[in-house]
């Protein structure tokens, strides 16, 4: 116990050693106290390889605690850090500092969720609606049962949706989505490209059960195509296309 | 209905709308634009019976399309289930309201009440 907080200690007191520095401005609101957010700015020194996430938890070590941020894996892929970035929804910690070109960076939280503090929001509505389009393979028949054999793919048919299985859930899309901040009812593009990918998969046999889903007054033709969402996502998936192909699906050019 | 339907409405309809208010711009241009909005010219063409069908019907698609298109947004603007029903029905009801009112000058030039 003596040794952790020697170690602790030791690294409190590290010193910062950089020749170059930025402004961090955090969006600081706390809905149970604040009417409204404040930014607080803080100097942060940086290196080439240093990310908004690192510069984060930085200002967390040197200059106040009580920062609120959601983190985890610091390699996007929990989709844990998604924020505001210079106005951008980004992956913190897939944004490195040397490569937004400005020596002023703004963090907020992520646009079109409800703000639990600082940084931090509530996923709730977007792993609901994620829910709901039953995001799992739907077979009578399961390859765990005897004699049966497993569900071989053609790689033409895994191409029709593998880059939709890269999705992580950070909500940078949603949070991107021109419509998700009009229509508090929309399914989002996050919950529609996974929808996409459970249909256009071969091995699926839920595709109008899915479609039936989406195919409601808040659902897929609420989407205009404003293709914000495909532009922010850190994974490559291109939401936007998953929707016009599921369009297809309901307009019958796709079966 | 489902919206899948609505939507496969909103978009033919378009498109019937796009060529038929093409013949009926190419209509216009065999007369002067001044001409062609004279009292007489409008009433023969009201008694012109193919082209008022065509003008019937022009009312009838822009009036499902553009009163589908004013439900699109203004679900969009709000939500809530009183509300989202107060709109879909009343733009159902001011679609029929303004198809019913058009169709009257063309049935009322045709009686020869005018």
């Amino acid at each position: 116990m003596a040794q952790v907080s020697s170690i602790a200690e030791e690294q409190a007191s590290t010193p910062l050693s950089s020749s170059k520095s930025i402004t961090l401005r955090i969006s600081r609101y706390n809905p149970k106290h604040d009417d409204s957010s404040v930014f607080m700015e803080f100097t942060v020194p940086y290196q080439k390889w240093t990310t908004v996430l690192e510069a984060i938890l930085d200002v967390k070590k040197h200059f106040d605690h009580s920062v609120a941020v959601r983190y985890s894996c610091r390699q996007a892929t929990c989709g844990s850090c998604g924020m505001m970035i210079n106005g951008k929804p980004k992956l913190a910690c897939f944004t490195k500092i040397s490569e937004l070109n400005s020596d002023v960076i703004t963090v907020e939280p992520m646009s079109n969720f409800p703000i639990i503090r600082d940084l931090a929001v509530k996923f709730e509505r977007m792993f609901e609606t994620h829910h709901k389009i039953k995001p799992y393979l739907i077979r009578d028949d399961t390859e765990l049962e005897s004699d049966a054999k497993e569900f071989l793919q053609s790689p033409k048919e895994v191409e029709q949706y593998i880059q939709f299985a890269n999705c992580i859930k950070c909500g940078l899309c949603n949070s991107a989505c021109p419509t998700m901040a009009t229509d508090s009812s929309f399914v989002g593009p996050q919950a529609l490209a996974q929808a996409y990918r459970y249909v256009a998969d071969s091995r699926d046999k839920g595709k109008d059960s899915r479609l039936k889903m989406i195919d409601e007054p808040h659902g897929i033709w609420r989407c205009h195509f404003a293709g914000s969402c495909s532009q922010v996502c850190p994974k490559g998936v291109d939401p936007a296309m998953g929707i016009q192909l599921l369009r297809g699906y309901l307009l019958g050019f796709r079966s | 209905m489902r919206e899948s339907t609505i939507m496969k409405i909103h978009y033919g309809t378009a498109i019937a709308a796009v060529a038929l208010v093409a013949v009926h711009v190419l209509m216009r241009l065999t007369q002067g634009f001044a001409e062609s909005l004279e009292y007489e010219s409008v009433l023969a063409n009201y008694k012109f019976v193919p082209y008022a069908i065509m003008l019937e019907l022009i009312l009838v698609l822009l009036s499902i399309h553009g009163f589908n298109g004013l439900r699109v947004i203004l679900l969009e603007l709000k939500q809530g289930r009183i509300y989202e029903k107060a709109v879909s029905y009343g733009c159902l009801a001011a679609m029929i309201g303004l198809i019913a009112y058009g169709s009257r000058t063309i049935i009322v030039v045709n009686m020869g009440l005018v």
